[in-house]
């Protein structure tokens, strides 16, 4: 283990990392407490100036409270998770299918093609943006849950792929050979042996596009113009905007977009990991 | 069999003969089956989208009406641009400032490679950043750069200075989105080097230890190589997220004051869709030129990926 294991040190050294490291990260959190003491402040205390020093007195239930009736929040909310989820299932399920041709079958396509789904996933946005809102506005998508799903899925596509791919290529292939001489159609071997074998890596990829997707900003302000199908990102800017020098409400709000995300991580934080890491722990 | 009539029997003789075809060459179809859906997917919003910007990029264009033909008009007009200089500038400031995050996350990661008692937790708490959504980040770091309520007003109050206005500064306003932008990538980075150190072969740890090694010596000669998936992963997500860097921009001054934040997405979006005018051709021209400088960044990216490929199977 690198650096060596701090038990091996004085207890002096001992007790001063453990001291430490509650300070440091106490410093590392410090936006995000700042913005939770904010959140619980009452209006007075943010226009007599105290910002940073403790609340007079806690309006966490009223303010959490405001954001909700003051705002259009929950829709936007509700619009988040109508993005997120379809989006999540259906590039998970393409991600499958394709990452299982490329990882099984020997064909010359197969890694020219998956060098295309790679890079495809790093391009820079704006280099899809005007053709895709064109495409939306052509195709009544645009300002539309639908419209954003459909993109979103087909972009994470390339990103899923890969990581598919690479979690089926190292299954052991004597299986899937032994069931082709059994005579099982290569449907079934998908359907029945690949893929409850891939459910880890299902579960990975899963958290991740979660996260991406709910986080998503950029695409929410190009497909999108109205509050019908405005998610949370775009609309905790919209609050931004409408909350002028009301920081308790804007902070509520901020920390409330980042409640789903932070949940995921925490309840299954190995799955996010194996798939930010690509499952590289081969390395 | 014999009592099937003969119109009957030539159907399932044709039928069987299908069948037989199929399963004759089902090896060479069926990767084409599975891979049908994503290949159309990402064709319609991924790989075409490439090509029409390509195209448009070569006109005049607001987005409704006839698009003129300009050649290299766009193009040329950009060379003259000085917002494109500034934004060009600024996307290398980007660049290189980002990479920090890399070896800031594995400092931080060293430190947190022990096993005291809650180490869970604590590593945990230090990605926090890196799930929140960027428009939260970049929301947070407005509210604490504004000189006369944030963070740095009371940290300069301290001292009776008066504070500067970060973000309202055009020396220091990119320096200050990059700030907050690092929050995060580094918390990145960190998970990726956690991974890493935690796949470090102990033996090899040990037989440097015999050898005398120790600290950096240790780190550079024994760890650091080992840790190379790890940190070439970082430096991709780094670049590509330094290159793609938008939401905080549009959140914390909207490329200003006076464009001098501005990025290339950030032009881009701007010239295109914002009340600057709907100029789709010239903001497609812009997005050329950065699709074409992340494509350095891609084509090595890949070619290391084939290597590894080629070598490992």
């Amino acid at each position: 283990m690198f650096p060596r294991p701090i038990e091996k040190s004085s207890v002096g050294v001992q007790t001063a990392y453990k001291i430490f490291l509650p300070i440091a990260l106490f410093i590392w959190l410090l936006p995000l407490l700042a913005i939770f003491m904010t959140s619980v402040r009452s209006a007075a205390d943010i226009n007599s100036g105290n910002v940073f020093g403790w609340p007079t007195d806690f309006q966490i239930i009223e303010n959490y409270t405001a954001v909700f009736t003051q705002s259009d929040a929950v829709t936007y909310f509700l619009n988040s998770i109508k993005i997120t989820l379809p989006t999540v299932a259906i590039s998970v399920a393409l991600a499958c299918l394709a990452g299982y041709a490329l990882a099984i079958y020997r064909f010359r396509a197969a890694l020219p093609l998956f060098f295309v789904f790679i890079a495809g996933n790093f391009v820079p946005f704006q280099i899809l943006m005007v053709p895709v809102r064109q495409l939306s506005v052509e195709t009544g998508l645009y300002n539309t849950v639908t419209g954003l799903v459909l993109f979103h899925a087909a972009f994470q596509t390339g990103f899923c792929t890969l990581f598919m791919r690479n979690f089926i290529k190292a299954l052991p292939m004597e299986l899937i050979e032994s069931a082709r001489i059994d005579g099982v159609g290569e449907f079934r071997i998908f359907w029945h042996l690949v893929l409850p074998l891939v459910r880890p890596a299902i579960a990975a990829l899963s958290v991740l596009i979660f996260t991406f997707i709910w986080n998503d900003f950029f695409w929410a302000t190009v497909l999108t113009n109205g509050e019908a199908s405005k998610p949370i990102t775009a609309g905790v800017r919209a609050l931004n905007g409408q909350f002028v020098s009301q920081w308790h409400l804007v902070s509520a709000a901020s920390l409330l977009a980042a409640v789903p995300p932070v949940l995921m991580f925490f309840l299954m934080q190995k799955h996010f990991i194996a798939g930010l890491t690509l499952g590289a722990t081969k390395g | 069999m014999s009592t099937v009539e003969s119109t009957d029997n030539a159907d399932i003789v044709a039928a069987v003969d299908n069948r037989s075809w199929f399963r004759k060459n089902r090896l060479a179809i069926a990767p084409w089956l599975f891979l049908a859906p994503a290949i159309i997917f990402f064709l319609i919003y991924v790989i075409l989208p490439i090509f029409q910007s390509i195209w448009i990029s070569f006109y005049e264009w607001d987005g409704l009406g006839e698009a003129t033909w300009l050649g290299l008009g766009n193009y040329i007009e950009l060379l003259d641009d000085d917002r494109f200089y500034t934004s060009l500038w600024n996307n290398l400031l980007w660049l290189f400032l980002f990479l920090l995050a890399v070896p800031a996350g594995l400092f931080i990661a060293l430190f947190l490679n022990q096993t005291v008692f809650g180490m869970r937790l604590y590593k945990s708490l230090f990605f926090f950043p890196f799930v929140i959504s960027q428009v939260v980040v970049g929301l947070i770091f407005t509210w604490f750069y504004n000189p006369n309520f944030g963070i740095v007003a009371e940290i300069w109050g301290w001292f009776d200075a008066s504070p500067p206005s970060i973000l309202g500064d055009e020396r220091y306003v990119t320096y200050g989105i990059i700030f907050a932008g690092l929050w995060p990538q580094i918390a990145y980075c960190m998970i990726l080097y956690l991974t890493g150190l935690n796949n470090v072969s102990p033996d090899q740890v040990e037989a440097g230890r015999l050898d005398g090694a120790k600290g950096w010596k240790m780190l550079w000669y024994v760890i650091l190589p080992q840790l190379w998936p790890a940190t070439f992963l970082a430096i991709v997500v780094t670049v590509i997220g330094a290159l793609r860097s938008f939401d905080m921009i549009a959140i914390m001054t909207q490329g200003g004051p006076y464009g001098s934040s501005n990025v290339l997405s950030y032009f881009m979006y701007e010239q295109a869709l914002s009340e600057y005018g709907f100029r789709m051709g010239y903001g497609s021209a812009i997005a050329v030129v950065l699709f074409l400088i992340m494509l350095v960044f891609i084509s090595y990216f890949l070619w290391s990926m084939y290597q590894e490929e080629k070598g490992g199977h």
